[in-house]
């Protein structure tokens, strides 16, 4: 991870400041006049208390402050924020929902409320409103906002995860362009290993990338985990066509990624090591912040995942929906909230100072500066679009939450890969947990 | 006093037979149980409930922020279908038994070594500390760093030394990366035995060792009848902690592979974790975390009863 100084934070701030966003008294006067007009208004002596997950880049909490700040200023709101590392939000959440008390909001991962639908304060209101304003939501945004036609989070953005690759060294084995179908993809892997320029992806318990790839891999070729009625069929020759892809791209990986974790592609990319592999901005930014890797910076670029036989992107990013609590006593404050976080003023310098990390789910923010800014960050604009949701074609709740945090898929992919399994054991191992999840 | 206060009270409650509750309050023998009490209030509160409540919950099908109800055995019959589950406990046996032999030997090794006239033996004996007191935490990622596949500097002077072409697979492999876990534990795990048996040593009393010199033993024998013996309650509690705390080890694996590559390191508590905190699954994580639970009591008998069943330790003559 990165270090912000303190300097680089207030640097980053006016250059932002200086792009045009809404700052200071401006935003304020906005903010003023939004609540006056705005079609929820707090309870009288409302505060409220978020959890959100931890930050990837200081300058994305910092406009979150500014947000919130603004937000109690013109409403009176005070808005008391916690942070949590992401993957600890569910638990807390849980524990809240099911005990009654905690945090009004929550702010945490893709499936989150679906766990307790019940205990969601219905925002179809504030998400239609949005909805309609803003160009409309992305379809996995509907899917993971909605149950039945009731809408039980608002989903504020994604954090996509795309191919990251260096430009010379492709170029070098005749591909001038990432290959964006997946049979043209690994004569890429075959030519880059060939050349000694190989990259590779994680197949060790790595939450965001393995995952992001495994799954990647498996609907590519046509594979599902369930049905849409979270019926488990796994077991299909198209799952069996996907093992064999994965293991003749594993073939042409660099040695030793059966034992990456989440940072370990990064490190070998920023050390030169590998020359493609799946990842968020993260790597570009890190290369961009550090004079000694311009190189790589300047010689890198990202693409969208190819597309397998099935001809549509099959693509998992990560969502971050936020959700109010049917036990806050501040329902109306909660929605005035979540509408406020996403109206445009707020929202395009708030994922400007994201740099990248974070894509938007409504349509209208495509035309946010940020992603022209760079055009090596464009292929992320996209994430919410291209992204499937965690349950293939199944259900978006807990089972789907379980699969990818129990890396069901994923080492399924790695018990075939490093030939621990054959085809029908590795299928068989997953099969049997999945019926298992999915009872 | 409870005497005393039995009398000065007595008039007071002229004609008033003591009620229960009297006696209780003033009975030497319940005296006991009230200066016990704090302490069993302790124990259970904060080792017999959640030991309880862990055994239970492997009974039931709970998962993170939800009670479950009652599912019997079935926690456990899906285990034993469970490829990944036996994996974890046959990596932990191997993990526990090797470590642990290796670490008693080498810490036995060197507090023998230390025990000797050695120059600068004060700062040696600190300096064997070191891995001790590192975090586990801290040591764990250092090791990671040296057994990274692509950046590990074993691999780096090797290859400068021209020994080996292509990095060494350390953690991507499964009996490399079953080695490098263990290797990281013993390293971890030595001084604390080898200390405490140099404890145990400092306590045998040199007239004994001149005794058998002047009897004519070797080395050897003085090992083996002096030392050995006179070391075996101090083996024993050692070796009980030792094995004990590999067994339940967690952080270092956790660290350095998540019980990767293919579950191949992943132990019963990194596996545990995985399902029950991770996966949301508190059923079964429970249920594995409980199946721990034999296997250690196992292990505190056999260093119990086996290396400590010399009558004469128990202050009775020996056979």
């Amino acid at each position: 991870m990165t270090i912000f100084t303190r300097r680089a934070l207030v640097q980053g701030g006016t250059a932002l400041g200086a792009a045009g966003a809404l700052t200071g008294p401006a935003l304020l006067d906005w903010a003023k006049a939004w609540a006056q007009s705005a079609l929820w208004k707090p309870e009288k002596g409302a505060k409220l208390s978020m959890l959100r997950w931890k930050y990837f880049v200081q300058s994305e909490d910092d406009a979150f402050v500014k947000l919130i700040a603004a937000f109690t200023k013109a409403t009176g709101v005070k808005v008391e924020i916690s942070r949590e590392s992401y993957e600890d939000v569910q638990p807390k959440a849980s524990v809240a929902a099911n005990v009654g008390t905690g945090p009004d909001l929550f702010w945490g991962l893709y499936s989150l409320p679906h766990l307790f639908p019940q205990k969601c304060v219905d925002v179809t209101d504030v998400a239609n409103y949005l909805g309609k304003k803003y160009g409309g939501w992305v379809p996995s945004a509907v899917k993971y906002g909605k149950v039945g036609d009731k809408w039980i989070c608002i989903p504020i953005c994604y954090s996509g995860n795309m191919i990251n690759y260096r430009i010379e060294a492709s170029t070098k084995a005749g591909f001038s362009k990432f290959p964006d179908k997946s049979d043209a993809f690994l004569e890429y892997a075959k030519a880059m290993k060939k050349n000694n320029t190989p990259g590779g992806f994680a197949l060790g318990h790595a939450s965001g990338d393995g995952n992001g790839w495994a799954y990647w891999c498996l609907w590519s070729q046509g594979g599902n985990v369930v049905d849409k009625d979270d019926k488990v069929i796994i077991n299909s020759p198209e799952t069996a066509k996907a093992l064999d892809y994965a293991k003749q791209l594993y073939g042409a990986m660099i040695p030793g990624t059966a034992a990456w974790n989440d940072s370990s592609n990064n490190k070998a990319f920023l050390g030169g090591e590998i020359n493609w592999t799946d990842n968020g901005i993260s790597i570009y930014v890190a290369a961009q912040k550090d004079p000694s890797k311009k190189h790589i910076a300047d010689d890198m670029n990202h693409a969208f995942w190819p597309v397998g036989p099935v001809g549509k992107p099959t693509e998992l990013h990560l969502m971050y929906p936020v959700m109010a609590m049917t036990y806050t006593k501040y329902p109306q404050a909660c929605k005035a909230l979540m509408a406020f976080m996403l109206e445009a003023d707020n929202f395009n310098p708030w994922i400007e100072a994201a740099q990248g990390y974070l894509t938007h789910c409504l349509n209208a923010y495509d035309s946010n500066p940020v992603w022209t800014a760079d055009p090596k960050r464009l292929p992320f604009r996209e994430a919410a679009k291209r992204s499937l949701t965690a349950g293939g074609l199944g259900s978006v709740g807990e089972k789907a939450a379980t699969a990818i945090a129990d890396f069901v898929v994923l080492d399924m992919f790695a018990n075939y890969c490093t030939g621990r399994e054959d085809v029908k054991g590795s299928i068989a191992i997953a099969e049997r947990q999945l019926k298992r999840i999915y009872r | 006093m409870s005497e005393l206060t039995l009398k000065s009270s007595a008039p007071a409650q002229r004609g008033h037979i003591a009620s229960a509750w009297d006696r209780l309050k003033t009975n030497k023998n319940w005296l006991a149980i009230w200066f016990m009490l704090p302490a069993a209030v302790f124990l259970i509160l904060f080792l017999a409930y959640p030991l309880g409540l862990g055994v239970w919950l492997s009974f039931t099908d709970a998962r993170i922020g939800r009670s479950g109800v009652f599912v019997g055995l079935e926690n456990y019959q899906w285990l034993s279908g469970d490829s990944t589950f036996w994996l974890a406990v046959f990596n932990t046996l191997l993990y526990t038994s090797v470590a642990s032999a290796i670490k008693f030997a080498v810490g036995l090794y060197l507090a023998l070594l230390l025990n000797e006239r050695i120059p600068f033996k004060a700062i040696l004996r600190a300096v064997v500390l070191i891995p001790f007191i590192v975090p586990t935490v801290l040591s764990a990622i250092a090791f990671w760093w040296l057994f990274d596949p692509q950046f590990s500097i074993i691999s780096w002077s090797l290859k400068k030394a021209d020994l080996i072409s292509t990095n060494i697979d350390f953690l991507g492999d499964i009996w490399n990366a079953r080695w490098s876990v263990i290797f990281a534990n013993i390293w971890r795990g030595v001084p604390f035995v080898a200390i405490t048996l140099l404890a145990g040593l400092q306590t045998v009393s040199p007239s004994l060792y001149e005794a058998a010199t002047i009897d004519g033993a070797t080395p050897w024998q003085r090992f083996r009848y002096i030392t050995y013996p006179l070391l075996t309650p101090i083996i024993a509690v050692v070796m009980t902690f030792s094995v004990l705390f590999t067994f339940t080890d967690f952080q270092l694996i956790w660290v350095m592979t998540r019980g990767g590559p293919v579950n191949a390191t992943h132990l019963m508590a990194t596996l545990s974790y995985q399902r029950a905190i991770i996966g949301g699954n508190l059923g079964e994580g429970a249920a594995i975390s409980t199946a721990m639970i034999p296997f250690l009591l196992a292990a505190i008998l056999v260093s119990w009863f086996g290396l400590q069943r010399r009558k004469w330790q128990q202050g009775e003559a020996n056979d």
